[in-house]
């Protein structure tokens, strides 16, 4: 990979936009950022740190306030739009209103800057089409138009339409946005095989904490301050730079379980015995009713069974015998019983 | 000893083959359209009677060649001519602007020609000069065709400059608006300050009319026509890229600024010139690309230009047939009879197929 050149590199990048009086208004500080072969990056960040911005800029969209942008080893600037467009897709959350398109021949608009002057497609370009189409599991529905389509579905010829442009680097503004679970995980399975076999640099912006730190290669952090940190997701978590991220905003993020805390602790601690999954699910129901579940010694004490569905949950609470639970609700129900009774002290 | 080979015939899917089939019919409507055109009027000939003497052969009454050759077919030419221009360029303007209300009036075009002939017509003054263009007939006044077409340029350097200097296409398009709105401001205001036999003169010329438009007129008509149809042709491609919205279309390589100056130049030769020699004539530009895409079904500018072209000049042909039809010595105004007939058809087709909200929205 070391021997690999960036194909995107950019260099003291300030984005933001011209206010009326044509004072600039940066919405992130001077960034440096490099985009490589073969690497999904996901783009993280609260909502209006800049990301569409910076993802605008970087497709050419908009003009950088300053700093250099360099595109497949020429400046951004003197290319011209054809020329962009042979090294750069993108996937806009702009609406598309072209109802009477078919899949097909969205996807086919994606040739465009491989066309002649009018449009007409080559052998090739047909190729490409039906590659794309295959790739994002879309020729099923090709026939179909495009108002008559899915959110999941018009995500995904969206995302055709960019690879059939066969474009060296694909960037994609909240392509998970609109999408429920199963769509959004495949979406970004999709765009992590893609990138690995094709060796393009997809670059997405998303809200999918979660799914980033599983898929993402890399991550370019853009907290509200708007100082961009980058690194594999890991680095980012285990330097708490990625905690700090979200930390504005009230989000607790849990570097030993991967997960943002829904639930403030504020109630007493539970000595947590056990493992494997029966022990991570009765963590996350103590964590849900408000105590703090540790390893340590506690006054009170659960017992998780293992394996299990052969045995029983046990709770020890001071001045009251062990008591045997068949399911976590039951357990739940004896310890919110034992604290209405006895306040802790 | 000679092996069967297969011949695989172009295979088409049943949607191309439908779109075909309409793009045939349709060629088919324009040609019934024109002869029945010709046919129809103070005088009527009969229809085969008019195809002879299309095909210049000999016929027993050189008074039907006559009124053919010399009024009939320039009116029918003028409305083919006509008909493809506005639809051709409403098609443009609701592409450009994502706009299903757009059309050839949107940037204020139409308003501009108006103007033109509002300042001929209205400040000419002298009863004499209102009698000179009655004596030409409406828009046979080389005078009122310039200050037409004066207009309309005007306007249109007006929309180039702003365009160049407005990014949004939705500003644009509200731009234009506000300035067919202040147009049409100065021409009522001139109205109401005028004597009313002028004002008649200049609500004759808005009725419009295909006919009139003969000899050096018809030729300069088509020629600037044909070369807003070459420049709307070209632009197929940077149109179907626009269907997904400037952002995309810049991200796909097109240069969205020289696309949009070819655009609204053509727009501006067809619905400029078209209003010059007619008038305005209403409905065409807005209904027909709507029309199209509802039978063609599709987006596909290469196939919707042709697909518009074709049926614009069906309805104009049709309207100004049925402007014939009470027999009477004076057809009824062009711009009424397309907005009474074509409204409801086009009404019929897109309830009927449901598909013109989902191109929009």
């Amino acid at each position: 990979m070391s021997t690999l050149k960036p194909l995107l590199t950019a260099e003291d990048l300030t984005v933001g936009y011209f206010s009326s009086k044509k004072t600039p208004r940066p919405v992130a500080q001077p960034v440096r950022l490099a985009l490589w072969p073969g690497e999904l990056v996901c783009l993280l960040g609260p909502n209006g740190a800049g990301k569409s911005t910076l993802l605008r800029t970087l497709a050419g969209l908009q003009p950088p306030l300053s700093g250099r942008l360099n595109l497949g080893g020429a400046a951004l600037a003197g290319l011209s739009a054809a020329e962009r467009a042979r090294q750069l897709s993108i996937v806009l959350t702009d609406r598309v209103d072209a109802g009477n398109l078919t899949v097909q021949e969205l996807v086919s608009l994606g040739r465009h800057p491989h066309t002649g002057w009018l449009g007409s497609l080559s052998a090739h370009d047909e190729a490409q089409v039906q590659a794309a189409l295959t790739a994002t599991g879309t020729s099923s529905f090709a026939q179909r138009p495009v108002g008559e389509l899915s959110d999941g579905e018009r995500q995904k010829v969206l995302l055709a339409r960019a690879i059939a442009q066969d474009t060296p680097i694909v960037l994609l503004d909240e392509p998970t946005a609109h999408l429920d679970l199963p769509n959004r995980v495949a979406l970004m399975r999709l765009l992590h095989r893609l990138a690995r076999q094709t060796g393009k640099a997809i670059l997405l912006s998303t809200h999918e904490l979660d799914l980033a730190l599983q898929a993402a290669d890399r991550v370019w952090l853009l907290p509200a301050d708007g100082v961009l940190h980058t690194g594999t997701p890991e680095d980012l978590v285990l330097s708490g730079e990625f905690a700090a991220a979200f930390a504005r905003e009230g989000l607790a993020f849990d570097p030993a379980t991967g997960t943002f805390a829904l639930h403030a602790p504020m109630g007493p601690a539970v000595q947590l015995m056990g493992d494997g999954a029966t022990a991570f699910w009765t963590r996350r129901a103590l964590e849900r009713e408000g105590f703090v579940p540790t390893a340590g010694p506690a006054a009170l004490r659960v017992t998780a069974p293992s394996p299990p569905k052969t045995s029983q949950w046990i709770s020890h609470a001071p001045g009251h015998p062990a008591q045997y639970h068949k399911t976590i609700e039951e357990l739940l129900r004896t310890l919110r019983l034992t604290f209405d009774n006895t306040p802790l002290a | 000893m000679s092996t069967p080979t297969l011949v695989a015939a172009p295979r088409l899917e049943p949607a191309s083959r439908q779109r075909l089939a309409w793009l045939v019919a349709l060629v088919g409507l324009v040609a019934f359209g024109f002869v029945l055109d010709i046919a129809l009027g103070p005088v009527r000939i009969p229809v085969l009677m008019v195809v002879k003497i299309l095909f210049g052969q000999a016929t027993d009454s050189p008074a039907w060649a006559f009124i053919v050759r010399q009024i009939r077919l320039p009116k029918a030419l003028t409305a083919l001519v006509a008909g493809s221009g506005l639809a051709v360029s409403g098609l443009q303007m609701q592409t450009l602007f994502r706009n299903p209300l757009a059309g050839p009036s949107a940037l204020g075009l139409t308003a501009g020609a108006g103007l033109g002939v509002a300042v001929v017509m209205l400040a000419s003054g002298s009863a004499a000069g209102g009698f000179a263009i009655r004596a030409l007939g409406v828009g046979g006044s080389w005078a009122l065709v310039l200050a037409a077409t004066i207009g309309a340029a005007l306007v249109m350097a007006l929309v180039l400059a702003l365009s160049a200097r407005v990014r949004d296409n939705v500003v644009l398009l509200i731009v234009g608006l506000m300035i067919a709105s202040v147009t049409g401001a100065i021409v009522s205001l001139w109205q109401y300050f005028s004597a009313p036999e002028q004002i008649q003169e200049y609500l004759l010329w808005t009725f419009g009319s295909v006919g009139g438009v003969v000899g050096s007129h018809l030729v300069v008509l088509a020629a600037v026509v044909g070369v807003g149809l070459a420049l709307a042709f070209a632009s197929a491609k940077p149109l179907n890229a626009l269907l997904l919205g400037e952002n995309y279309a810049r991200s796909m390589g097109l240069s969205v600024g020289r696309a949009r100056t070819l655009i609204i130049a053509s727009t501006s030769l067809l619905a400029g010139a078209i209003t010059a020699f007619c008038g305005p004539i209403g409905f065409i530009g807005i209904a027909v690309p709507h029309l199209t895409r509802g039978l063609l079904r599709t987006a596909d500018h290469r196939v919707l230009l042709p697909g518009t072209c074709l049926a614009g000049a069906a309805l104009t042909l049709g309207c100004d047939c049925l402007a014939q039809l009470p027999g009477s010595q004076t057809p009824l105004p062009l711009s009424v009879v397309t907005s009474l007939l074509g409204a409801p058809v086009v009404l019929w087709v897109v309830l009927r197929r449901q598909n013109i909200r989902s191109s929009f929205s």
